[in-house]
């Protein structure tokens, strides 16, 4: 429901803007030099024409049961989910949508992982040594993990690790292409947005940390004889995993403008590159798919995160 | 018949001789010295040696706890009453070893003195064999048991985690004890109720789940601080009823801390009265209750609202305010607030610290500095009869 309501939104969007901006489609389509015939042929092929609801129509119809664009006899059929044509490169939208997620989820995946495991590990340790130069070290880099954009650490490690030091080769490859190649081409990038992203769990980490082990709780725990260890990691981290999955919900919707950045450092064929390169190009069918593929990604990480919550609290929990 | 003998002073005072403590120094009055430099381990239960905790603060350090020794027997409920700041908790989290354990940061808490349990000294001990005796010999009932409980756990999962600290059991076993422990403390259905989480709980059930869970070890000390504070007037008498019962069936050593002498009058064989970190009087509860030797135990007495008093009549507070525990007061710490602060000649409230001196008969022991006789008529003469 909510992903019908995005996808409409976004649709209108798109359709508007143009219309506003003055900039005809068709003629985006065409090119410059174009006679006024061809234009009115890419018009009716794409009909154009037709008011903006029956365009909505044709597009969600496309998108489920595919759609054939024709131009008196010239007819081309885009089989579902049809997101049409590029304006640019005349290739459907998407394969080039499917071949560009997996990069996407790849980086945002690993990311994700990286940034959990070291912002909340930071964060647990840095509240358990409060007030020592670990402390303060920790809480130092990530400072400077919030306040260093992408392209100055991204560009920094590939000049260190790749074009100095050689370590790695930062060229894509598809995780079933070749798996070593892939966790290779990836690492960089993978540190460099998990660097990001580490910061604000640890401080977030720490901070909440260091509240729940003045609950009354952590007392009790105490009181019962646990040893240390199991009141930290069972009973104090059970309670630090909520606001995590908060901002988690949060950053996982902004992750995609993350992806941007790091895709365009360094040159993965991702969902972020794909829009950078389509924006430059007005070239509104696959900004249209990127945005679409986006909201998707939003709404489910959201989904999962949510679904965790209720794992997580049973006071959420309904019924 | 009492439980209460030592006093936590190193000055010499007039008590009498506690038969538990062994060889006494030539001076043979001294207990404070006896009870600090180590002297051999006391035949009571529990006994608490000068007992002080201090906290470094920005401000200062604070002296929560300056000075206190008392001494419980098995089966018996010693009752600490104090206003808030007194040390009553902190009292309590010492003789756990809370204040030691995950303590992280720098500032750590100062700790002196020596806690007997059982023969055993706590505070110089390691650190891991007091853990093993929390929960299992010492078991502790906080004041609120909803932030006491932990609201991701359900009940019966943090109740046979207690018993399985201590009890090599499978998690059947355990739970099939947890059961059996909600079912004591009264809680109905407890093989459904066992999968409830504490928000499912009434304020009363947490503290009967909260009751359970320290006692499913068989402890041989209960601590309850504030064990009825968050709850109704209804639910408080069913709760201190159940404390009772329970204390009969397993014979439990009971300090019950609170700012409410009606608690403690139903229960307590002793009293301690704690203000500014120290005890200012002790002793048998009823000797406390009806012939209390000391001003603030009169001013405790009458702030505490009573069914059999006319109801026109206004309860009358203990005047200003507790005092600050990095500057106490010099010389007795209640003078400022003390309304007969000038009755004992030449000032002395003001320079000197009143040590514990017996005062009335049978074990009652008072630090004041009026002499016995002012302070009966003042008792007798001017507050008892407004009472």
């Amino acid at each position: 429901m909510m992903l019908l309501v995005v996808t409409l939104t976004t649709f209108a969007i798109f359709f508007m803007i143009p219309k506003w901006a003055g900039s005809d489609p068709a003629l985006l389509f065409v090119g410059k030099q174009s006679d006024p015939e061809a234009i009115e042929g890419i018009r009716q092929k794409l009909s154009l024409d037709d008011p903006l609801l029956v365009q909505f129509w044709h597009f969600i119809e496309g998108l489920f049961a595919g759609r054939d664009y024709a131009n008196g006899n010239d007819v081309t059929h885009c089989p579902a989910p049809c997101f049409g044509y590029s304006f640019r490169t005349e290739q459907a939208v998407w394969p080039q949508l499917t071949d560009a997620m997996p990069v996407t989820l790849s980086l945002a995946a690993g990311a994700c992982v990286l940034w959990l495991v070291g912002g909340v590990t930071a964060g647990v340790v840095s509240a358990l040594r409060r007030g020592t130069l670990w402390d303060r070290a920790a809480m130092g880099v990530a400072l400077a993990g919030v306040s260093l954009p992408i392209y100055f650490t991204g560009l920094l490690s590939l000049a260190i690790f790749s074009y100095q030091l050689n370590w790695v080769d930062v060229d894509y490859q598809g995780i079933t292409d070749d798996p070593a190649m892939w966790f290779q081409s990836l690492i960089l990038p993978w540190i460099t947005l998990a660097f990001l992203y580490a910061a604000t769990y640890a401080r977030l980490t720490r901070a909440t940390m260091l509240e729940i082990m003045g609950e009354d709780y952590i007392r009790t725990a105490r009181a019962k004889g646990l040893r240390e260890r199991v009141v930290i990691g069972r009973h104090a981290m059970r309670s630090t995993w909520t606001p995590i999955l908060t901002l988690l919900g949060l950053d996982l919707g902004a992750l995609l403008g993350g992806a941007v950045l790091t895709e365009s450092t360094y040159n993965l064929p991702g969902l972020g590159r794909l829009a950078v390169t389509a924006i430059s190009n007005k070239d509104l069918p696959v900004i249209l798919g990127v945005t679409l593929m986006a909201a998707l990604f939003i709404v489910v990480a959201n989904l999962i995160v949510d679904l965790l919550y209720a794992v997580v609290d049973p006071r959420v929990r309904l019924g | 018949m009492t439980d209460i003998e030592k006093s936590g002073t190193a000055k010499p005072a007039k008590l009498d001789k506690p038969e538990t403590t062994g060889d006494l120094p030539a001076t043979g009055t001294a207990l404070g010295e006896v009870a600090a430099a180590g002297s051999p381990a006391p035949t009571a239960f529990l006994e608490v040696r000068d007992l002080k905790v201090h906290f470094p603060t920005d401000d200062g350090l604070v002296k929560s706890v300056d000075g206190l020794s008392f001494r419980l027997e098995k089966g018996k409920t010693l009752g600490i009453v104090g206003e808030s700041g007194s040390g009553k908790s902190v009292t309590s989290l010492g003789i756990m070893g809370l204040h030691t354990a995950g303590q992280y940061g720098r500032r750590k808490a100062q700790i002196s003195g020596e806690i007997w349990l059982n023969g055993q000294e706590l505070l110089g001990a390691d650190p891991d064999e007091v853990r093993k005796l929390r929960g299992r010999e010492i078991a502790m009932i906080f004041q609120d048991p909803l932030s006491a409980l932990h609201p991701y756990y359900t009940i019966g999962r943090q109740i046979s985690e207690a018993y399985r600290v201590h009890h090599d059991v499978t998690k059947d076993v355990a739970r099939k004890r947890a059961v059996e422990m909600l079912d004591r403390v009264g809680i109905p259905q407890p093989d459904k109720r066992v999968d409830s989480y504490p928000h499912e709980f009434s304020g009363g059930m947490r503290q009967r789940a909260m009751i359970a869970m320290s006692l499913v070890n068989n402890p041989e000390l209960l601590i309850a601080d504030e064990p009825t504070t968050a709850l109704d007037v209804t639910v408080q008498a069913q709760i201190l009823d159940l404390i009772r019962d329970l204390q009969k069936e397993f014979g439990s050593a009971v300090i019950i801390i609170t700012h409410d002498l009606g608690v403690v009058a139903e229960l307590a064989d002793d009293l301690l009265v704690m203000y500014g970190g120290r005890c200012v009087e002790r002793g048998p509860a009823e000797k406390v209750f009806y012939e209390p030797q000391h001003p603030y135990t009169w001013g405790l007495l009458g702030s505490m609202p009573r069914i059999d008093r006319d109801q026109t009549e206004r309860l009358i507070p203990v005047k200003g305010s507790p005092p600050s525990l990095i500057n106490i007061p010099s010389g007795c710490a209640f003078h400022p607030r003390c309304p007969y602060a000038d009755v004992p000649k030449d000032n002395i409230t003001r320079t000197e610290r009143p040590e514990l001196r017996e005062a009335g008969s049978g074990n009652h022991f008072s630090a004041c500095h009026m002499t016995q006789e002012e302070r009966t008529r003042i008792w007798t003469e001017e507050i008892a009869p407004k009472l």
